[in-house]
């Protein structure tokens, strides 16, 4: 069924995607990619401990995307802090949170993307312009998490900041600019949401 | 028990009172990782998240999901912080965005 994951029998899941929706995925991923960037040990590729001591950042990232994906781990967003004091306590903390911790999430989030580029790259044509996507159970897991950051991304960029943000979304009028993007964003939702209920069963 | 009196007068030196404003937390009160409210994650897949790394019951990660979505955020877990720290960065890895705090007593 278009657009929708299946189970398969024995684990794993399958989708049929036709030539765009293969091209608007793969695209999505490597701008995500390009955004999340190298590892550390991209410089040093035969040096292998540089990965292992190399320490992240301790600041938040600027761009709205990254923060979002790489949240601050101590900053209550309902509880302001209540003094200087317990402000600067909280900074201190996510920023030594984020120098362990930040090298290993964005090796994870860009190994999920290598995964998605590489089941696509892999397929072979049905012959009428599409394909049928077959996943393995860790392959589901890989691609649950890369739809996942996707529409993270994506929603950051179109600014859903709460529920009723989600909403609008649907009743954009056609000229709209974000009209596009938004159609991705929920068509990607539509293919996570059956991708997550085949790892359910 | 009685008063206790000291035999002889102690010189006691005054403390500051700044000893009392950086007084460190009980260090065993639990702290707490806190899955907060975001509109783009799923609802079947934060119920997922909370049954696949957590171990939870489908009713129990069903419910600690709806609490997410009505009331903003719920406690997920709870341990030392060195453990909390884990469940945050995991909980990073998936997409859902966590903080976490030492127990209010």
């Amino acid at each position: 069924m278009p657009g929708h994951f299946e189970p398969l029998p024995g684990g794993g899941a399958a989708v049929a995607l036709d030539d765009v929706e293969i091209s608007i995925i793969r695209s999505l991923a490597v701008q995500l990619l390009e955004l999340i960037g190298p590892g550390p040990a991209e410089d040093a590729p035969d040096d292998p401990l540089a990965e292992l001591f190399a320490e992240g950042p301790s600041e938040p990232p600027t761009d709205p995307v990254l923060r979002r994906l790489f949240p601050d781990a101590y900053s209550d967003p309902r509880q302001q802090p209540a003094t200087a004091q317990e402000a600067e306590e909280r900074r201190a903390s996510s920023a030594e949170f984020r120098r362990f911790t930040e090298n290993d999430l964005r090796a994870r989030k860009r190994e999920d993307a290598l995964a998605m580029i590489r089941s696509l790259d892999a397929l072979t044509s049905a012959g009428d312009g599409g394909a049928v996507l077959k996943l393995s159970a860790e392959e589901s897991r890989q691609w649950l998490g890369a739809l996942n950051d996707l529409r993270l991304a994506i929603g950051s960029r179109l600014e859903i900041g709460d529920d009723d943000d989600g909403d609008l979304l649907y009743r954009l009028p056609d000229e709209d600019p974000r009209k596009p993007m938004v159609m991705a964003y929920l068509w990607l939702g539509g293919l996570q949401e059956t991708l997550v209920s085949t790892l359910l069963t | 028990m009685g008063t206790v009196t000291a035999a002889a007068p102690i010189e006691i030196e005054k403390t500051e009172s700044a000893e009392e404003v950086f007084a460190v937390p009980e260090p065993d009160v639990p702290w707490l990782t806190i899955v907060h409210n975001d509109p783009v994650n799923l609802m079947s897949y934060v119920t997922y998240v909370f049954q696949s790394y957590f171990g939870y019951s489908k009713d129990k990660a069903t419910k600690l999901m709806l609490d997410v979505h009505h009331k903003g955020r719920a406690v997920v877990s709870s341990g030392t912080r060195e453990e909390m720290e884990r469940d945050v960065q995991a909980m990073h890895g998936y997409g859902l965005w966590a903080t976490l705090q030492q127990d209010r007593k």
